[in-house]
């Protein structure tokens, strides 16, 4: 099963090697992973996705929190949440084209941040599906560049993942 | 000069009574040893820690050893860990001084063993333009400790240090590694001293108490248990908890095997224990854990040594399971009553609840188990040829048990001679059976050995290696030699890489494929030539009189070349992917006997 795990990390230099060295020693799957400092300086935030069946992801948490680095953690699947993640995209935008992609950002509204005679480069934030689905929507052969954030994600309700 | 005057306060240990002194960053690192009450520093002098070696040289309250390989180091401030409780502490360079001390962090990290390693690195404006002796340590030691610093302000040297021997003593302990550039220490910058008494962390909070409600499920499972034993690991002894353990195995009156690492914290020849577990455990162990329906876990992880086949492993119990680290419950093994905590203080509370609840009876609890254990051990699954003309590597281990009484420290290498100590040596306390568990490392038991000698000067220390294991650190002869440390090896020689000759033997048709070690040294001149006595043995009459006489060598290291049968197995085995009850014997046990 698909997780969406949120770690606070120290903002210490090598936290994030210490998640990327955990997953890769004990062969975890790590399908994404994000990390940016937060509103307290002293702490960064990481979202990682990662696959596998209830014990590892159990354990997956377990070594994470073992990590001296990290404050607290929350598997936000656990719970009501909300996932958006951002992608740019640059198309090859010519003749027809223009138009058909214009009118497909704005049924997933989306944004065109750069044009050029020939292209279009369109920003769009979302769930990861809907980002899959944009992609699919795109005439073929049109795609030039695919960028994506990876996930981020944050629980529903009052309470939050603070110190 | 700041720093004797520093000294000359005599700060306990822990509590430093100074404060604003100005210090450089190398005399910061010696204080701040000093202040945690370090005896020993391991070491091995190098330029990036050239200013930091001129600080040790300047004072007398930390006692430098120098070893002739960091590999020694670390693995000799494992060995003064594992013998003391206490956080061994090692000092060696940047580049190879790094990473040759890396297999001994390693073979920490595997046991839990609370070790800070100083490393020196290159000045922070050349990090990272390969300069010489430059090797990412950070990076290189970051799978293999508990955690790791790159110091790169004085300002921060001293509060670091307190971190690491916090997080390396603290929770279920480990190596950590302070990487010091060599700017870092500059003798001419200085700064006011001032250790802190208290660290804390908010995201370092090892839990200490068991969760009540946890306890009693563990306690109700136990007053039901039909067939109970209690498995207990290393880190009984690294939570000193043998005293509370021995307390609830005898109110209990539960059978008691330990893993490897955890020989010892149960006394040893204590009827209620019934051996080691695992691969080379005895019979009685082994069939009690695959019959058993109550099973106590006591910091100890599951390693696949000890578990075997886990598909077969404990099938019909119910599992409880003690640790101080969440990460080792239900990792290899699923638990039914997971209880984190630090070891001495559940078993604590166990045993209160335990006597609280326990039914007063005069007789013996669960005596038809016993009874069925009673006809395990009829088998006498260690029994081996007492008339053989070569000398057994298992009678030597038992004469060094007669010859020192029992009270001995005992280091070991790695292989058959591991295994056949920790068969034929009863220890009764903890900490005196010192070995690499969980990495197996060759080369471990000669400078461990020293580290235990130092902690203990008047200790009766050996070593058991073999002539595979000894050669991979045998350069620490000469440390021995200039510390005048009276260790006892007995080197039990068969020619071979013992185990790998066995599993050879077993499961690749007897070819024997690089196991044998052509061109031996003579030990006995080799010893010799390091100032040590050399002795050889081959004849079995002639082992207990040779050992007594090593042995009265009160002030000599004494390397007692033992030549053993070169033939000789370590029975039982359970062979990797096999359960408990799937047992080689000792070939003159036939399997029809045990069906």
């Amino acid at each position: 099963m698909r997780h969406i795990i949120a770690v606070l990390l120290e903002n210490e230099a090598g936290a994030l090697s210490r998640v990327a060295g955990l997953f890769s020693a004990r062969g975890y799957n790590i399908e994404s992973l994000t990390v940016a400092p937060t509103d307290d300086p002293t702490l960064s935030r990481m979202t990682l996705v990662t696959t596998g069946n209830d014990d590892v992801v159990e354990q997956i948490k377990k070594q994470l929190n073992k990590l001296i680095d990290t404050v607290k953690l929350l598997d936000l699947s656990e719970g009501p949440h909300i996932e958006r993640e951002m992608m740019m995209i640059k198309v090859r935008a010519e003749r027809q084209d223009r138009e058909e992609i214009k009118r497909l950002t704005e049924i997933f509204r989306a944004k065109i941040i750069d044009v050029t005679d020939t292209s279009y480069v369109i920003e769009l934030t979302g769930a990861s599906k809907k980002l899959d689905a944009f992609i699919g929507a795109v005439p073929e052969g049109l795609i030039v560049e695919v960028v994506r954030s990876g996930p981020t994600g944050i629980s529903r309700g009052e309470k939050g993942l603070t110190v | 000069m700041a720093l004797s005057e520093a000294q000359s306060v005599g700060a306990e240990p822990g509590r430093p009574e100074r404060s604003g002194v100005e210090l450089s960053g190398a005399e910061i690192v010696v204080q701040a040893l000093a202040d945690e009450g370090v005896e020993f520093v391991f070491g091995y002098p190098g330029g990036a820690v050239l200013h930091i070696y001129d600080a040790v040289f300047r004072q007398e309250s930390v006692k430098h050893i120098l070893v002739r390989h960091e590999q020694g180091a670390s693995h000799a401030a494992d060995g003064y860990a594992r013998a003391t409780g206490k956080c061994g502490v090692c000092l060696v360079t940047s580049g190879p001084g790094a990473t040759n001390a890396v297999t001994g962090i390693a073979t920490a990290y595997m046991d839990s063993i609370p070790m800070v390693i100083l490393t020196g690195q290159v000045p922070t404006p050349v990090i990272g333009s390969d300069a010489f002796q430059e090797v990412d340590t950070v990076g290189i030691t970051r799978p293999c400790v508990k955690h790791n610093f790159l110091v790169k302000d004085v300002r921060d040297l001293a509060v670091t240090i307190r971190k690491a021997f916090y997080i390396a003593t603290s929770g279920r302990p480990g190596p950590v590694v302070v990487d010091i550039p060599k700017d870092v220490t500059d003798p001419n910058i200085k700064i006011p001293y001032d250790y802190p008494r208290d660290v804390k962390m908010r995201s370092y909070n090892p839990v200490l108490k068991g969760h009540p409600g946890q306890i009693r499920k563990a306690v109700d499972l136990i007053l039901e248990a039909k067939r109970p034993v209690f498995y207990t690991g290393g880190g009984v002894v690294l939570g000193e908890a043998s005293g509370q353990l021995t307390d609830l195995v005898r109110a209990t009156g539960f059978p008691v095997t330990s893993t490897l690492m955890g020989l010892g914290a149960y006394p040893m020849t204590d009827p209620q224990f019934i051996g080691m577990l695992g691969m080379h455990g005895t019979y009685e162990a082994n069939m009690a854990m695959h019959e058993t329906d109550v099973l106590i876990a006591i910091g100890a992880r599951f390693d696949d040594r000890v578990t075997g086949k886990i598909e077969h492993f404990c099938p019909h119990a119910k599992i409880i399971h003690v640790d101080v680290d969440p990460s080792s419950i239900s990792k290899n093994v699923k638990v039914h009553v997971p209880i984190v905590g630090q070891v001495a203080n559940v078993l604590a509370d166990m045993l209160k609840l335990y006597r609280e609840l326990a039914p007063r009876s005069e007789e013996q609890p669960v005596s038809d188990w016993w009874a069925k254990i009673a006809e395990w051990r009829g088998v006498d699954c260690l029994q081996y040829d007492r008339s053989s003309a070569a000398i057994k590597p298992q009678f030597a281990v038992e004469t060094l048990y007669k010859v020192t009484g029992g009270d001995l420290y005992l280091t070991s290498d790695v292989g058959q001679h591991q295994m056949f100590a920790a068969q034929f040596y009863p220890f009764d306390k903890p900490r005196r059976w010192i070995n690499s568990g969980g990495l197996g490392t060759m080369g471990f038991g000669l400078p461990a050995a020293m580290g235990v000698q130092l902690a203990f000067p008047d200790a009766q220390v050996a070593c058991i290696s073999g002539e595979a294991s000894i050669l991979m650190c045998i350069q620490e002869l000469a440390t021995c030699l200039q510390y005048g440390l009276p260790v006892k090896v007995i080197l039990l020689n068969n020619g071979y890489m013992g185990m790998v000759r066995q599993w050879q033997e077993f499961f690749y048709e007897s070819r024997y494929s690089n196991s044998y070690v052509d061109a031996l040294p003579d030990f006995v001149k080799l010893a010799e030539s390091f100032g040590h006595v050399g002795m050889r043995v081959d004849r079995p009459a002639d082992l207990e009189a040779a050992m007594t006489e090593a042995f009265a060598m009160k002030n000599r290291l004494v390397f007692m070349d033992v030549i053993v049968d070169p033939t000789e197995n370590v029975y039982p085995m359970i062979a990797a992917g096999k359960g408990h009850h799937e047992m080689h014997l000792a070939p003159s046990l036939s399997d029809r006997e045990l069906a």
